[in-house]
């Protein structure tokens, strides 16, 4: 290649070997030219894939990073007993009812002391209350019923700034922008700007990402329960699609006659592996749920609904396992006496092991990231409980994230990224596992 | 019992017959009755075998049968007036259903006094934490007592004959358990019928998908005619509000049109980008290179296509609008053809350059040769001899790129929009079949209105179009394999 590249030293030559050289010559030219401008077509057309490759993971991650940090407001709270339990009853039940505002007050008695606010001042009060999250207190409620002591006592408690002032604080909302175009007013920032001096401001790690469910609040929302979830799908998915899967290709690959019946079934797997992912949302919805009357938004169903959308690719990857078992190992089985069965089920499928369960584990992980199916069975419900049995209304991974995509603040799109990074980080976790997995126990036969 | 108990029962047996069966079978032949046709685990697994199996199939067919016969109870008591209006009839059966729930829920006190009629059936069930929407008719009173009559007493029967067929098994197949038994062969038949009936799976799903489809749709098609939906230009389907006889009209040519414009887009990205990467991969890379960028392609057609729609509508949407769209005036919107089209194409490259790779590397070698001994460079070896070599086999990686295009769904339903129209713009909104789908069984769901239904009209129309995609490409690359073969 590289001598083609330079030209011939046809100069160098006298008379008309000059002449024929450079007829050839210049043909050469041309084709050597539109050589290297085809190769150069490949290697642009690998670089753009690449680079679409890049793209898509930097605009993710540079989103969604900030997600896994969150802005708190840790303020000092007076566990007032006048307040919290007026009649003297510190049960949980009589916490978690009673006038619901009791906690507004505690949270604005304390803020008033951080925020040094003159508690005549109303105006100055709503104004700091607005930096916090209207989830707060609930969330001071719920702290005290789950521990009666705190009653009494004076304890910093770290809350949730709102999705906005986290924002600003991460410099995705900025302050050179006119102020009737923010949605964090000049008063918020001398606020905030208080509290980051007195440090009762900071960034701390967001465990409620992984722990929180639904919440129309951006700062209260996360994954936990669309991780557990997609947890259950999975089982179900594995508990149902790895027996299917492989006894349906041990008996189409080792004991299967060649007859019609068995190239229909052949024709037919190749087939329902390319059917588009929401034609199976439909079956599952007209069958599991308009017939057999299965909940809707349970996660049986979905794993019901994934089992059969993933059951083409378990059984491609375990019939190829089976057929890289060399026949020698048959025949010896069958040789020294074993039947059909039992070689098969003592040494042809502990051989091909590996292999199935490769495959089973990229199949698993396509059907995490599946979406389409999900909505059709409507798991894009708002739950905010942990699901505790697959019959339980939850919702999965992916759902939660289109169900996030589609809210406009700035602060549901990073976490929409977070979640979308969570998502990618089990799938690659799971495809090293395969590919490990093949590289210990490869063999070559 | 619940089902869960009895197949604690049946399982708790069966493991039971297993111990027996083989302690059985060991200790006949260490009394010197002859030596075992089979090893002594067969001979449990074949007492198990006859344990469990009539005991399971007995509770499948009687747990399927239950619903139907209990429907049947239901309609042979309710009067003619009600079972007249079918449209309602549905949501009586489920009103009588909860009544029967309340009565089991009362006291025999309460019953007696809901008989005679001292007290209303709906405070004493609202009492037990059931509240109705309704006063409780007595026709209702009637056709409840007799579901719960009928379903207690399938209930025990279910149990006894689980219980029987358990007992019957167990001991016959004891009874039969000798050294001379070839335990081992039915044993090895009813594994064979267990994987025959695992690989029909498959071919229940393909059923499954067409008869669900086609049940619904055609329900669909008795409101709207075939011609209305297959060439209505307007696609207007009106919210399905309880009780109203309007239909709205469902074109579905304008949805067709938006997927095949999307598909358009999607593969003048993934051909040229994902046969030339191919062509590269197999021709030019070095082998280093190729074991870096051929997974790094391949990652591509890993991430889920949620990931690509919010990729789309966050960031490709939004540059296309700000820094193409809008300055040449021909559009405002981020959800747009060309968007979805391009972000769709990034996800197929990985599918059109693995395939082609395939079929590239499937050309006999001798071809090649001969092309470059004869003084081609490599690029005219690839392009006149090799590719036109290979050119069904692309076309049917093509076709089957086509087919994914046209049922993908997530980048559509977050970047491609809601509005159907048919328009040459490619910066305009346009919507496909899929999104439809999605936006028509999002909410509540009325499987009665033509709002829900036409979903499954696109979707066996979507499933057909795709299947006969499939089946073409399949059937090209599979010639073309043949002929190198």
């Amino acid at each position: 290649m590289t001598e083609a590249a330079s030209p011939l030293p046809s100069s160098r030559l006298g008379g008309t070997e000059v002449r024929k050289i450079s007829k050839v010559d210049i043909g050469l030219k041309r084709r050597y030219a539109a050589e290297r401008r085809f190769r150069l077509y490949g290697l642009l057309a690998v670089t753009i894939a690449i680079c679409f490759l890049a793209a898509l993971f930097s605009s993710i991650v540079a989103k969604g990073y900030t997600a896994f940090q969150q802005t708190r407001i840790s303020m000092i709270v007076d566990f007032n007993p006048a307040v919290i339990a007026p009649d003297g009853d510190r049960s949980p039940a009589a916490i978690m009812g009673g006038n619901a505002f009791r906690f507004d007050d505690l949270i604005a008695a304390s803020l008033q002391k951080t925020l040094e606010i003159d508690p005549n001042d109303e105006d100055a009060l709503y104004d700091g209350l607005d930096l916090l999250s209207k989830g707060s207190a609930p969330m001071l409620r719920s702290m005290i019923a789950k521990d009666p002591s705190l009653i009494g006592t004076k304890r910093n408690v770290d809350f949730y700034a709102t999705g906005d002032v986290d924002s600003f604080i991460k410099g995705s909302i900025r302050a050179d922008i006119p102020e009737s175009q923010r949605l964090i007013k000049d008063k918020h920032i001398v606020l905030i700007e208080k509290l980051e001096k007195e440090g009762a401001l900071r960034l701390a790690f967001n465990t409620g990402l992984f722990t929180n469910g639904a919440s129309t609040r951006p700062e209260m929302a996360g994954v936990g329960v669309a991780l557990v979830g997609s947890l259950y799908m999975m089982m179900v998915v594995l508990v149902l699609s790895l027996p299917l899967g492989v006894a349906g290709s041990i008996y189409l690959e080792e004991f299967a006659p060649k007859n019609r019946w068995t190239d229909l079934i052949e024709v037919n797997i190749n087939n329902l592996a390319a059917v588009p992912s929401i034609v199976y949302g439909l079956l599952g919805l007209a069958v599991f749920i308009n017939f057999a009357h299965l909940p809707r938004s349970a996660s049986l169903v979905g794993g019901l609904v994934l089992t059969l959308t993933t059951l083409p690719t378990i059984i491609i990857a375990t019939r190829a396992a089976l057929k890289a078992v060399p026949p020698s190992i048959r025949e010896a089985g069958l040789g020294v006496g074993a039947s059909k069965m039992q070689t098969v089920f003592h040494h042809v499928l502990p051989l091909a092991m590996p292999g199935v369960l490769t495959g089973t584990i990229i199949g698993l992980a396509h059907a995490l990231g599946e979406t389409a199916p999900l909505l059709m069975i409507g798991m894009k419900a708002f739950v905010v409980e942990y699901p505790t049995t697959p019959f339980d209304p939850s919702t999965a991974l992916p759902t939660q994230i289109y169900m996030w995509a589609t809210e406009p603040e700035r602060a549901f799109t990073e976490r929409t990224s977070a979640a979308i990074i969570v998502l990618l980080a089990f799938l690659l976790a799971m495809n090293s596992l395969a590919i490990i997995l093949r590289r210990a126990f490869e063999r070559r036969w | 019992m619940g089902p869960l108990w009895l197949l604690a029962l049946i399982a708790g047996l069966s493991f039971f017959g297993f111990v027996l069966g083989r302690w059985k079978s060991v200790v006949l032949s260490g009394k010197g009755r002859g030596t075992l046709a089979a090893r002594p685990g067969y001979y449990g697994a074949y007492v198990l075998i006859w344990t469990a199996m009539p005991a399971l199939l007995i509770l499948v067919a009687l747990s399927i049968a239950k619903p139907f016969l209990v429907d049947h109870t239901v309609r042979a008591n309710l009067p003619e007036q009600v079972l007249s209006n079918a449209s309602q009839l549905s949501l009586e059966i489920s009103g009588v259903q909860q009544v029967a729930a309340g009565l089991k829920l009362a006291t025999p006190e309460e019953l007696e006094n809901i008989r005679i009629g001292v007290v209303a059936a709906r405070s004493v069930f609202a009492r037990h934490g059931l509240p109705l929407g309704a006063d409780v008719k007595p026709y209702q009173l009637i056709a409840a007592g007799a579901l719960n009559l009928v379903s207690d007493g399938l209930d025990t029967a279910v149990d006894a004959a689980v219980v029987a067929a358990l007992a019957f098994g167990l001991i016959f197949a004891f009874v039969r358990v000798k050294p001379r038994l070839r335990a081992r062969n039915l044993v090895e038949n009813t594994v064979l019928a267990l994987l025959i009936a695992a690989s029909s799976v498959a071919i229940l799903t393909t059923v499954g998908i067409v008869l669900s489809l086609l049940f619904q749709a055609l329900q669909f098609f008795s409101m709207v005619s075939p011609a209305n939906f297959y060439l209505g230009t307007v696609w207007d389907p009106r919210f399905a509000a309880a009780g109203s006889t309007e239909s709205g009209q469902f074109g579905f040519l304008p949805l067709f049109w938006g997927t095949l414009y999307i598909s358009f887009f999607a593969m003048v990205v993934a051909v040229p980008v994902g046969l030339f990467s191919a062509v590269y991969m197999a021709e030019y890379a070095t082998s280093r290179v190729r074991s870096i960028a051929k997974p790094l392609i391949e990652i591509l057609a890993g991430i889920p296509t949620i990931v690509y729609g919010f990729f789309a509508l966050t960031t490709v949407g939004p540059l296309i609008r700000d820094y193409i769209a809008m300055p040449l005036g021909l559009g405002t919107s981020g959800n747009n053809v060309l968007t979805a089209g391009l972000v769709m194409g990034i996800m197929i490259i990985p599918y059109v350059s693995s395939l082609s790779d395939d079929i590239i590397t499937a050309v006999p070698r001798s071809l090649r040769d001969g092309s470059l001994a004869l003084g081609a460079t490599r690029s005219e070896t690839m392009r006149q001899v090799i590719l036109p070599a290979a050119l069904p086999g692309v076309v049917g990686a093509v076709l089957l790129a086509v087919s994914r295009a046209i049922g993908e769904t997530m980048i559509v339903v977050l970047a491609a929009g809601v509005a159907a129209r048919a328009s040459l713009n490619p910066f305009e909104e346009m919507t496909t079949i899929t999104v439809k789908i999605v936006n028509q069984l999002t909410g509540d769901l009325e499987f009665t209105s033509p709002q829900t239904l036409v979903a499954f009209a696109l979707g066996i129309t979507l499933f057909v179009i795709t299947l006969g995609l499939n089946v073409l490409a399949l059937t090209i690359v599979r010639k073309y394999r043949e002929q190198y073969e």
